[in-house]
């Protein structure tokens, strides 16, 4: 049987009384790229950011229902979220790299955990650029301020960053819609080479993106999964009308 | 077609005339920021060059040594009165009370925009506007009748001391360094935050490790501004700081500060007399720091880095 990074059962999300998810159902199977498509607004955010329990942090907000992360219920209150987020590392939007030094950035999750050791942060930092295939580029000036970087950079950075804390399953909230298309093209590709390694959840606007570059797509609508399948059914034979309709364009 | 054309006309004059009245206001306009700007710059300029001109007189006319002046606490009002202690003194109230001001500061800046935000929101940043405004003398006041007779109880002397002119001060600087840390922190974006707590950062760490870092620059600023006000403040220091001559032994002793001595000594001295100039020389000092004070706060805010 296929392992699963995650089991998700009868997810319901509020965020005050309104409600953005509704009964969502999905597992993620390890070491593949899962995309997440629908239109804006559908609750592709929100789910992620439950994943890793970022959504708890919004003023307002109740989750109910089952999310097991590796077999653990991570929304008992005995799973610190912290921890949790250790193991699961999230990409956004816009590139975030904190105002320090390419170092710095990258070496702050560990740092967060307590190493100290200068050798362990220097692996640690090199081995997490050069797979997040940007050492090339920094390795002369990793004391730099990483905000001088161009955005595809700070973004790889950010990949860097959370592929440093030795994450199993990386999060990624439409992770190339601010950069250009060679840099969209080098996030790609490295998405590829990740899930070697990681559980890659990819959101994104970009259909041919996620046809591109995952193994499973689920189509989300008004914070229902609509159809959730391999990439290669859903855009080529998917089930539902809705899905046929917002991946050849006429909506959303 | 006819009803067309008139219309584009009328449309026309409708333009051409606001057009040339919205000049006429923009001219006005113009003169009003230029003419105060200028206003601005001539008044700074004129007290500049009054006090640099009444202040050097000291040193030119009654050939006082700068370096004795500057070195010696001997204050006689004669030419060879020194200003040390004032000095030092001035420096001591404002570096103590930044010793207090700066953490309470800044830590109820964190509490207000990080940890508390509603509470901080509706209660403390409007008690800290209400402390803001509030003219020294009553903090003055406050001090004379609560800090110095509880420091005279339990602390020991009189009670006028430094370190009552460190607390009274250090309070009164209080709701600046807070109000400006605040709006500093708040000032962080959320992206940076939202990337440390994905990280698996606490809110501790995250404040520590994330936001003071990226704010440093601004709380500086707000720090070296509180000390700008202590090191000007007259008042309130002047009615618990004792005002005694002579260098203080210990932070319980009596001293006095620059401003202090000012307001005390110039209504008994004659115009054109060396004591007279002697005050004109502090105020040139005063005047000298609070434009390094500004120097300093320049040169810290252009390191902002988010
Ligand atoms: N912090 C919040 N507070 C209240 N409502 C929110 C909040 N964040 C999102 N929502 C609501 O929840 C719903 C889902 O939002 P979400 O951000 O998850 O959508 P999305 O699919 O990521 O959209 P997009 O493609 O535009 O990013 C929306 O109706 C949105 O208005
Ligand atoms: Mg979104």
């Amino acid at each position: 049987m296929e392992k699963h990074s995650y089991e998700v059962e009868n997810l319901n999300l509020w965020y005050g009384s309104s409600q953005a998810l509704h009964e969502v159902k999905m597992d993620i199977p390890s070491n593949q790229v899962t995309a997440i498509i629908g239109p804006s607004g559908c609750g592709k955010s929100t789910f992620l950011k439950a994943l890793n329990r970022m959504v708890e942090m919004v003023p307002g907000v109740k989750v109910a229902g089952n999310i097991k992360y590796n077999g653990d219920d991570i929304l008992s209150s005995k799973y610190h979220p912290e921890e949790l987020r250790t193991k699961v590392g999230m990409v956004f939007q816009h590139p975030n790299p904190f105002p320090k030094s390419i170092y710095d950035n990258v070496a702050f999750g560990a740092r967060v955990k307590g190493i100290r050791k200068k050798a362990v942060l220097d692996e640690m930092v090199e081995k997490s650029l050069k797979r997040a295939a940007i050492w090339d580029e920094v390795k002369d000036r990793l004391n730099k301020n990483a905000m001088g970087l161009s955005g595809g950079q700070q973004q790889r950075i950010c990949i860097a960053r959370a592929i440093a804390n030795e994450p199993d399953v990386v999060l990624m909230d439409e992770p190339t819609s601010a950069l250009d298309p060679i840099s969209t093209l080098r996030v790609e590709e490295l998405i590829q080479q990740l899930k070697e390694h990681y559980t890659i959840v990819v959101v994104t606007h970009n259909m041919q993106q996620a046809s591109r570059i995952s193994d499973r797509t689920a189509f989300f609508l008004n914070g229902e999964i609509i159809e959730y399948d391999n990439t290669d059914q859903i855009f080529s034979n998917p089930r539902d009308r809705r899905t046929e309709d917002y991946i050849s364009g006429r909506f959303g | 077609m006819e009803n067309a054309q008139k219309s584009e006309t009328n449309n026309h004059r409708l333009l051409k005339k606001n057009g040339s009245s919205s000049k006429k206001n923009e001219k006005r306009g113009k003169a009003l920021v230029y003419s105060s700007a200028a206003i601005v710059i001539i008044a700074t300029l004129a007290i500049t060059l009054f006090l640099g001109y009444k202040g050097i007189r000291t040193f030119f006319v009654f050939d006082v040594s700068v370096w004795n002046f500057l070195t010696t606490t001997d204050w006689d009002g004669t030419e060879n009165s020194g200003a040390f202690s004032f000095i030092f003194g001035s420096f001591a109230v404002t570096f103590l009370a930044a010793l207090v001001a700066a953490p309470l500061g800044i830590g109820s800046a964190i509490f207000m925009t990080e940890i508390a935000k509603k509470w901080g929101q509706k209660v403390l940043q409007p008690v800290i506007e209400i402390l803001v405004g509030i003219p020294s003398v009553v903090y003055g006041l406050i001090g004379v009748t609560v800090i110095v007779p509880l420091l005279r109880d339990n602390v020991g002397g009189l009670g006028f001391s430094l370190l009552a002119g460190m607390i009274v001060v250090g309070v009164m600087i209080l709701p600046t360094i807070t109000s400006i840390s605040a709006d500093a922190i708040k000032a962080i974006p959320q992206d940076i935050k939202d990337a440390s707590y994905g990280l698996g950062a606490t809110r501790w760490q995250t404040i520590y490790k994330v936001i003071i870092p990226a704010a440093l620059p601004s709380l500086m600023t707000a720090i070296v501004l509180g000390m700008a006000r202590a090191f000007g403040e007259a008042l309130a220091v002047q009615m618990v700081i004792g005002n005694v001559k002579g260098l203080p032994e210990s932070i319980t002793d009596q001293a006095a500060t620059l401003t202090s001595i000012i307001t005390l000594d110039m209504p008994h001295t004659t115009y054109g007399s060396v004591h007279n100039s002697l005050l004109w020389s502090l105020g040139l000092f005063l005047l000298i720091m609070s434009y390094v004070f500004i120097i300093i706060i320049r040169f810290v805010s252009s390191r902002r880095k988010v």
